[in-house]
């Protein structure tokens, strides 16, 4: 990217100033090098976002953006409903409420170094991962209508979980407003038996350690010691996620001359907010929002019972559950007035900062954790959302590090075999069905999480806590 | 009807964090069915996938591109929900329809070592053309 083409707002912001059919500027987030690297397709997406009806401030541009398909992977766009506001399928993905958790062990590395393999190839029998793997669950109709509506709650009430692992999930573990009569029977068939599996490509469950504590206070109050050893699940709402999106994204492109909009770009889809077609993709993306909470809360159920063959003092809890790929209805202070809106987040994380009334109390004067995944060779963070960070980019964050290569450069330059080994030298364990699937997640085809983290850090989107290093890393 | 003599071929083209396919062929249909070997190239290699098992496909679309998109999202349906993969298809393209077949066996993950699900065909590079007497289809798929 260009720098001449934007202004410098402050060390660590830019902006393209709207022109044409652009109604808001492009805000951009990152020190000067990860904005000069990003690829031209992220300003040329970002400028399509802001020609959208009733987009309020600017299109946010998060410092791991990378090109994306309408909306650039690491970007943020509010939606006024009594504007004309839009709701895109494009804005939200096909991996609806793809995200990530964290579940704190109390074992410290030293008691895992030993039996590292063992953990690693029980994790890899027991966690449903990779084409063709099938949940232990198979739903009914009648089950699924109930897992779309209450989520994690739902896991948690079928015995998968503890009733205090809800109140750290956004939403409590079920966002309301979810229609399983808008989900199409295509989409409930695909997840009949996908319940409580990873999917594969740059989902993961990787066993980490503490490596590093930025802010001891908040770290504390998150339960992050330096040395112990914690695990982190990244994945989404599985093939429902992914047959919505393919249902709406048709549905609204078809639609779109109708409510007389002109989309910049078919991956754009969109529709108003207060319209039939933008009622009922709300009434399906928030079941696939539940779907991807209900999830993770599956797998969380899985790795307890793992870890408890092997470490039976072990005491998994849940520090938080972060989606990355959704679009929420949320009231912001917008020129000093409460505007409701519809804020679009994909690859990027909500961030609400202390004193945010829906966080549970123990964490309400620390602020939301944010959870940014790296990749099995690097690091992940785990940061806090500020109050400053509502104000700059309606409370949002990175997501992860982003890529910075395509997946077939990334074969090109690399054999799965010498990933694995690499990492295997540095202690790090990896189970993957492919070998060309190593090769496309290999930690150089990623930008610098460190670096994207930093300066999420001094734009103040979000503060550091904590770095976990990787120990094992299954992947589907 | 004679089918029409022409080299037919696909291929992956670059997109950062997903994947670029693309057909090419002497007909329009053709071109949809060296894509949809484009999109089983992303997962496996074709040659460890015996075209043993048949499953039929009928979509419509008011354009070629977006049927494009309707073909190869109903294969990934189909792929998803029997959990097979297929290394062989043929395409009948009437109007704004289209009726397939495609040839596969059931995953095995040993013999088949996946890299990467397709979760979507997307309209994103989405393109069909005609050009000096040949059909060209592509598009990214989301992985």
């Amino acid at each position: 990217m260009e720098l001449k083409k934007l202004k410098k707002c402050s060390e660590y912001q830019w902006m393209a100033e709207p022109y044409g059919k652009m109604r808001v500027p492009v805000r951009f987030y990152g020190d000067r090098r990860l904005i000069e690297e990003m690829d031209e397709k992220v300003l040329e997406q970002a400028s399509n976002v802001t020609m959208l009806p009733g987009i309020v401030g600017a299109c946010h541009v998060m410092p791991d953006a990378h090109w994306g398909y309408g909306f650039p992977i690491g970007g943020v766009a509010a939606f006024d409903p009594d504007k004309g506001g839009i709701i895109s399928a494009g804005g939200v993905g096909f991996d609806i409420s793809c995200g990530v958790r964290t579940i704190t062990t109390g074992l410290a590395a030293e008691e895992i170094q030993g039996r590292k393999g063992d953990i690693a190839s029980l994790l890899a029998r027991k966690i449903p991962a990779g084409v063709g793997s099938m949940g232990k669950l198979s739903l009914s109709p009648g089950q699924m209508d109930d897992m779309l509506t209450a989520g994690a709650r739902w896991a948690v009430e079928q015995g998968y979980g503890h009733k205090e692992d809800l109140d750290h999930i956004e939403e409590h573990g079920a966002i309301a407003g979810a229609k399983p009569k808008c989900v199409s029977d295509h989409a409930k068939i695909r997840q009949k038996k996908q319940v409580g599996t990873l999917g594969s490509g740059n989902h993961y469950l990787e066993i980490q350690r503490v490596s590093e504590v930025f802010n001891e206070k908040i770290a504390q109050t998150y339960g992050l010691v330096k040395g112990q050893i914690v695990i982190t699940i990244h994945c989404g709402s599985r093939g429902l996620g992914h047959q919505i999106g393919t249902d709406f994204l048709k549905r609204m492109v078809i639609s779109a001359p109708k409510y007389n909009l002109e989309i910049p770009d078919r991956e754009l889809a969109c529709a108003p907010i207060d319209s039939s077609v933008g009622r009922d993709y709300l009434g399906a993306m928030r079941c696939g929002m539940n779907c991807a909470l209900a999830n993770r809360q599956v797998l969380t159920h899985l790795l307890r019972q793992a870890f408890s063959e092997l470490f039976p003092r072990a005491e998994l809890k849940l520090l938080y559950d972060v989606s990355h790929n959704t679009c929420k209805e949320e009231t912001h202070r917008i020129n000093g007035k409460p505007r409701r809106l519809f804020v679009h987040r994909k690859g990027a994380t909500r961030a609400f900062g202390p004193g945010y009334e829906k966080l549970p109390p123990e964490y309400k004067d620390a602020g939301q954790p944010v959870i940014i995944g790296g990749t099995m060779g690097t690091a992940s963070y785990i940061l806090a959302g500020t109050k400053e960070s509502m104000d700059i980019a309606l409370g949002s964050a990175c997501h992860g590090a982003g890529r910075s290569m395509s997946r077939r450069a990334a074969t090109k330059k690399w054999r799965g075999a010498d990933v694995m080994h690499s990492l295997a030298a540095r202690g790090i364990i990896i189970k993957s069905p492919s070998l060309r699937g190593i090769a496309e997640e290999a930690p150089e085809a990623y930008k610098d999480v460190t670096a994207v983290v930093e300066a999420t850090h001094q734009a103040k989107l979000s503060q550091k806590v904590a770095k976990l290093t990787p120990i094992v890393c299954i992947k589907g | 009807m004679a089918e029409i003599e022409g080299v037919s071929s696909w291929e992956h083209f670059p997109h950062r964090a997903d994947m670029g396919i693309r057909g090419t062929g002497p007909s329009l249909h053709a071109a949809f069915e060296q894509t949809a070997l484009a999109m089983t190239a992303v997962i496996t290699s074709l040659d460890t996938v015996e075209a043993g098992q048949k499953v039929d496909i009928a979509c419509s679309a008011p354009d070629d591109e977006l049927l494009l998109v309707d073909w190869l999202n109903a294969l990934l349906y189909e792929m998803d929900t029997r959990r097979m993969l297929f290394s062989r298809f043929e395409v009948r393209i009437e109007g704004g329809d289209l009726t397939g077949s495609a040839w596969g066996e059931p995953v095995d993950v040993e013999k088949h070592t996946p890299a990467v699900e397709v979760k979507a065909a997307t309209y994103t590079e989405l393109a069909v053309v005609c050009e000096d007497g040949g059909w060209m289809a592509q598009c990214i798929v989301d992985v």
